[in-house]
């Protein structure tokens, strides 16, 4: 059993980065470098992640690193893996690193899609990770393909009105060997699923909720809080995929065996500034049923029904 | 050696990693977190939920470079992390 304590003391994310106060892509690299450790080449689309390693000549990250163009997430791990792969063949690398991709919510719906499901197709030795804060946050905020129901963002001022995609099933149709989700208030669930990918041969896909306290709109000390309560509401299920099978864990696990409670889907919109408009509107309780819908859709996806306590 | 051919050094254009890459990040801050040692009983949510690496697993908070986003203080179990707000220098 992991437990904090047994967590690794080093940090391979440097304080001082350019990042936001809150900033769940920090938070998230910090604790997937402690799952990958000083092994690993970062490769990094466009995304807010870009900014945050901070500008030339100095870096956050203490390790090899390569930014990309936003296309090219798929395309660029298939090319580091095939030059590690030479590298191996002739002698000139003992140790295979690990390969982490790591791109936000636009370079993986809408951009990076083709790249990734090629690099998925041909089977690429590397984990992605996407996380997803659900905006182009990056560039002010704009609709992705992530953005949920009644969402605010610059793109949609009325709040959006188009399902969101579910990416991790796309993946799954790939027949990959591990796709999961995990949250950032859930942080050892995050480390273990990393841990696991980092085993696995094959292209792993593991995507984060990441809250973007300035996109959101709420305090940068409600960052943990929000994730949790998007776990609790059922907005966010927390799954891994394998073998086949899909597999439940931590908070989400516990809802559907019924042994707690899941919240209402509002609680979880309240606190977020991005739904204040939808809310106060006329079609207010019309968001939030579709909302409660949606939740029961994605349940009824993985696990084949939705218990009626839910 | 030819007396035209000069010693040139290795030239790259990577970036190097340290810590305080966007400066004194500590700075930013309105409100301080301050940690009260007696109700801290060392569960480590404060330094796994810094986005920025800024508490120690000792618990020790870097004040050099911690942004007061108040992550901590919202999560602290027994309240021994407080936001105080920053005095005008």
């Amino acid at each position: 059993m992991v437990s904090f304590k047994s967590l690794p003391e080093e940090e391979l994310f440097l304080a001082g980065s350019t990042a936001c106060q809150g900033c769940p892509a920090s938070l998230a690299l910090r604790i997937a470098f402690k799952a990958l450790g000083s092994n690993t080449i970062l490769l990094v689309v466009a995304s807010c992640t870009s900014v945050l390693q901070g500008s030339y000549p100095h870096s956050a990250i203490n390790l090899p690193l390569m930014n990309a163009a936003f296309a090219t997430g798929g395309a660029t791990a298939s090319g580091v893996v095939a030059g590690i792969k030479a590298l191996v063949k002739r002698g000139e690398l003992e140790e295979e690193p690990t390969v982490l991709m790591w791109a936000g919510d636009g370079g993986t719906y809408d951009i990076g899609i083709q790249a990734l499901s090629g690099a998925a197709e041909r089977e690429t030795d590397f984990i992605y990770v996407c996380y997803n804060n659900e905006m182009y946050s990056n560039t002010g905020t704009q609709r992705s393909g992530a953005t949920p129901i009644g969402a605010w963002t610059t793109t949609t001022p009325g709040g959006k009105v188009q399902h969101r995609k579910d990416i991790a099933q796309i993946m799954i149709a790939h027949r990959i060997p591990y796709v999961a989700t995990a949250s950032l208030a859930y942080p050892l669930d995050f480390y273990q699923k990393m841990l696991k990918a980092r085993e696995i041969r094959g292209t792993k896909y593991i995507e984060l909720l990441a809250p973007c306290p300035p996109g959101w709109k709420f305090p940068s000390s409600k960052m943990i809080e929000v994730s949790r309560m998007a776990v609790q509401c059922g907005m966010w299920l927390l799954y891994e995929h394998e073998d086949g099978e899909n597999r439940f864990t931590g908070a989400t696990k516990r809802m559907i065996e019924g042994k707690v409670k899941k919240k209402p889907v509002v609680d979880y919109l309240e606190v977020q500034g991005r739904f204040k408009q939808v809310l106060a509107s006329p079609e207010g309780k019309e968001a939030e049923r579709m909302l409660e819908e949606d939740v029961s859709e994605s349940i009824r996806r993985l696990h084949g029904w939705v218990p009626e306590y839910i | 050696m030819d007396k035209n051919e000069k010693k040139v050094g290795y030239m790259t254009s990577m970036s190097k990693p340290g810590k305080g890459c966007a400066g004194d990040t500590g700075e930013w801050r309105v409100f301080k977190p301050v940690k009260d040692e007696e109700k801290c009983n060392h569960c480590l949510l404060c330094w796994i939920f810094c986005p920025e690496a800024t508490i120690t697993k000792d618990i020790e908070i870097d004040y050099q470079y911690c942004k007061g986003c108040g992550i901590c203080a919202v999560e602290c179990p027994t309240g021994a992390i407080t936001m105080v707000k920053e005095e005008k220098q």
